[in-house]
């Protein structure tokens, strides 16, 4: 290996892109490890506090591209406290006075300030993306920075963020000059929107293949900005509300009928369902729909639709469409790899209008599928072992049952012979989430079956510290566990304490872990924060050791305690 | 999960309470108290429920009216992003606020009010109307609007022109209705 000059390595490593593969890479031997740093470009922190931004710098001098995760994933339910951490500013500082050559910049579950945009937008001369996803913190203003500053960007993509809106100035902060656009998604901006700048703006952008608008662009809009971009490949309407008998709705029927490059639809967050058919002509070629947002689709609709879908995908939909409709898409959809189906009516558990029958219609029509998210009023374990043999694939399986400990309605059994099935069938199964009434059995079956699994997620389930035991023993490759409201405890949690450095992170709230096992724990592995989040009164000094946690998040890192932590996060 | 929950003599201010715990569970936190016997891992469930202080669904008495929605913290699992927008939505189609339009009926002395947040499609609100001016105002149909019938609702809108109720889906019509006029077939048909 030493008779290669370091540039032809370099370009041998250049084909390497798995983050995986190229820290494999970097241990062979000093001179790959050298050669890798310096040629490393993507770097993915799948927890932020894992690392400090001054040692990823040292360590990759020439990042580009850099992916950081903050608050754990409970976070997405309310179940972290706002001010837990997660902020971005530390970063963005420690890259700029390095003078990082930073591109791309993908975050999610962070806060974002504005002045860490406006730093962003003017310490980066090539930044080029920037992708948030689910995190908040930030107003327009921000926006209006990276807008006015970033020259070269490409992609701004905001998912599901919570953006203060300053009302739709920042558009137009786009320089006329500002050619290079690929990508706009503000489809999570709540408030108006400058349709002129918008209009403008798109149509100087020759590039743009994705664009997602929000709800206060109206149809007519959306209508000119079609004419002005056919080339579109990703489409998000905003609201698609007027009448079908119009000129405009004319128009717009036109409009879409010269983007015959639309590969993808979502949006529709207010909607006429009357007109809908002006969207049939682009249905044919779609491979990714995204109806989860369009509250005002009834079932009959959305079927309509969909039959005309021959090679969808990825389908995301709301559990009005119902088991029969979920029927016309297993006879319809038969390219399908992932379904999501949302409730509608999330907090009504008796209103949920999809039960098993959805489920086992599209696994019978639908063997491709390897992706699941599945809200649903009930299901059995013949559902889910009959699910387990139709579709072998899955990688992806998240059951929620609206009513988080219901048993199996036909036989009034726990739902661990279903769930079982699946892990045993489904032998690449890398992400879980169970629901519904389960014993310690399932989770027997999953150490004992699910050898792929890396992410699992555990609600109102167990008996027993023996149900976590299990899971921690069998499953090599966990990295992610989230457990809320089991009954586990200390001795599961004390048993085998090394395992958490192959982790990435444990939650645990509402079990039975008490604070003294977590101090045990803390002392013992130096390489894990442990966090305890108290949101009662009680001091730490007033909580005595054999007290139970309401909230424990530990990880591992290489950094040592952090030092952003607020008054309710304790650091064990 | 159905308890029996006495509303007769107190508030029952329990039942609204947001907490950690299950629904039905009872006063400590429930989240202390969800650890179950440890059957054997092959025992019947449908026999040994007494010691879980989480009821079953459908274990107690089905008739008991089933009790105020306890939400649980955190579920069902969707995003914040997520649930603002259907709480949002819910707010929009008009929980709580009502939206009173005044009603007139050529040849009648007075005008009513009806408040359009109480129905949830045409044919409720025209039934409504049909009652509340002992009338009858038959089917609507896109080509031919009430043809047919002695009289056809009509409405102002934001842009103060008088159309026909029915044309635009409902939840347009509730943001765009003024207020209602009942017209007479004769003088109606000049509009279809």
């Amino acid at each position: 290996m030493n008779y290669f000059p370091d540039e032809v390595l370099e370009h041998v490593f250049d084909f390497i892109t798995s983050h995986k593969d190229r820290n494999s890479v970097s241990l062979v031997c000093k001179s790959w490890y050298k050669i890798e740093k310096y040629s490393r470009q993507r770097v993915f922190i799948g927890n932020c506090y894992s690392i400090s931004p001054e040692r990823l710098i040292a360590r990759f001098p020439g990042l580009k591209s850099l992916t950081l995760k903050g608050k754990p994933h409970f976070a997405d339910f309310n179940l972290v406290p706002d001010d837990w951490g997660g902020f971005l500013y530390p970063w963005i500082k420690a890259m700029a006075r390095s003078r990082i050559g930073l591109e791309e910049l993908r975050l999610k579950r962070m806060v974002v300030s504005d002045e860490s945009l406006e730093l962003l937008s003017k310490s980066f001369p090539n930044f080029k993306s920037l992708v948030l996803v689910s995190c908040e913190g930030f107003t327009t203003d921000g926006l209006a920075a990276v807008a006015a500053n970033c020259r070269l960007l490409r992609e701004l993509d905001l998912q599901e963020n919570e953006v203060e809106d300053h009302r739709g100035h920042w558009l137009s902060c786009f320089p006329e000059n500002c050619t290079s656009l690929v990508l706009l998604n503000f489809a999570c901006l709540k408030g108006e929107i400058n349709l002129a700048s918008l209009e403008r703006l798109v149509a100087r952008s020759p590039n743009l293949k994705s664009l997602r608008l929000n709800r206060a662009v109206p149809f007519d809009t959306l209508q000119r900005l079609l004419m002005r971009a056919p080339q579109l490949v990703d489409l998000g309407t905003g609201s698609y509300v007027h009448d079908p008998y119009s000129e405009a709705y004319n128009k717009l029927k036109a409009a879409i009928q010269s983007c015959n490059s639309i590969r993808s639809l979502s949006g529709f967050l207010e909607v006429a369902p009357r007109c809908m058919s002006a969207v049939y002509p682009v249905c044919e070629n779609l491979t990714f729909l995204n109806l989860s947002y369009a509250a005002g689709l009834q079932s009959i609709e959305l079927t309509k639709l969909i039959q005309y879908c021959r090679k969808l995908q990825r389908l995301w939909i709301l559990d009005c469409i119902g088991d029969k409709g979920l029927g016309v898409v297993a006879s319809t959809c038969k390219e399908l790899q992932e379904l999501r189906v949302f409730p509608s009516d999330p907090f009504d558990a008796g209103n949920a209008a999809v039960t098993e029958e959805g489920l086992v219609l599209v696994s019978a029509g639908c063997p491709k599928l390897n992706s699941l998210l599945y809200f649903c009023q009930q299901m059995t374990n013949a559902a889910l072992i009959t699910v387990a043999k139709n579709c072998t694939n899955f990688i992806r399986f998240r059951l929620c049952i609206l009513d988080p400990i219901k048993p199996d309605p036909v036989t009034n059994q726990p739902l661990d012979e279903g769930f079982g099935a699946i892990v045993r069938s489904c032998k690449g199964l890398k992400r879980l989430s169970l629901s519904g009434l389960l014993t310690d059995q399932v989770f027997y079956y999953i150490g004992m079956h699910a050898k792929q699994l890396e992410m699992l997620s555990i609600a109102f389930a167990g008996d027993s510290d023996k149900g976590m035991l299990y899971v921690l023993n069998g499953c090599k490759k966990l990295r992610k566990l989230e457990i809320r409201d089991c009954p586990f405890g200390d001795a599961a949690l004390l048993e085998d304490m090394g395992k958490y450095e192959t982790m990435r992170s444990l939650w645990m709230s509402s079990c039975e872990v008490t604070l003294g096992a977590c101090k045990t724990l803390a002392k013992k592995m130096p390489s894990l924060n442990v966090e305890i989040i108290n949101e009662s009164e009680q001091t730490e000094f007033n909580l005595e050791d054999r007290q139970k946690v309401d909230k424990m998040y530990l990880y591992r890192t290489v950094v040592g305690h952090r030092k952003d932590a607020p008054e309710f996060v304790w650091l064990l | 999960m159905e308890t029996r929950v006495n509303y007769k003599n107190e508030l029952n201010l329990m039942a609204t309470e947001l907490r950690l715990g299950l629904p039905g569970s009872d006063d400590k936190p429930s989240i202390r108290n969800n650890k179950r016997n440890s059957p054997d891992i092959s025992e019947d469930y449908s026999s040994s429920k007494s010691s879980s202080s989480i009821t079953m669904p459908g274990d107690d008495d089905q008739d008991s009216p089933p009790p105020a929605k306890e939400q649980v913290v955190g579920w069902p699992p969707i995003r914040s992003y997520r649930r603002n927008c259907i709480q949002n939505t819910k707010k929009n189609k008009g929980e709580g606020t009502g939206m009173y339009v005044k009603v007139s009926m050529d040849g009648a002395p007075y005008l009513r009010k009806i408040d359009l947040r109480v129905y949830k499609s045409y044919p409720q609100l025209l039934k409504a109307l049909e009652t509340m001016f002992k009338l009858t105002i038959g089917e609507y149909s896109e080509r031919e609007g009430y043809n047919g019938s002695d009289y056809a609702p009509t409405y102002e809108d934001k842009d103060g022109d008088w159309m026909l109720v029915g044309d635009v889906p409902w939840e347009m019509f509730v943001c765009c209705c003024k207020r209602l006029r009942i017209m007479k077939g004769s003088e109606a048909r000049g509009i279809v």
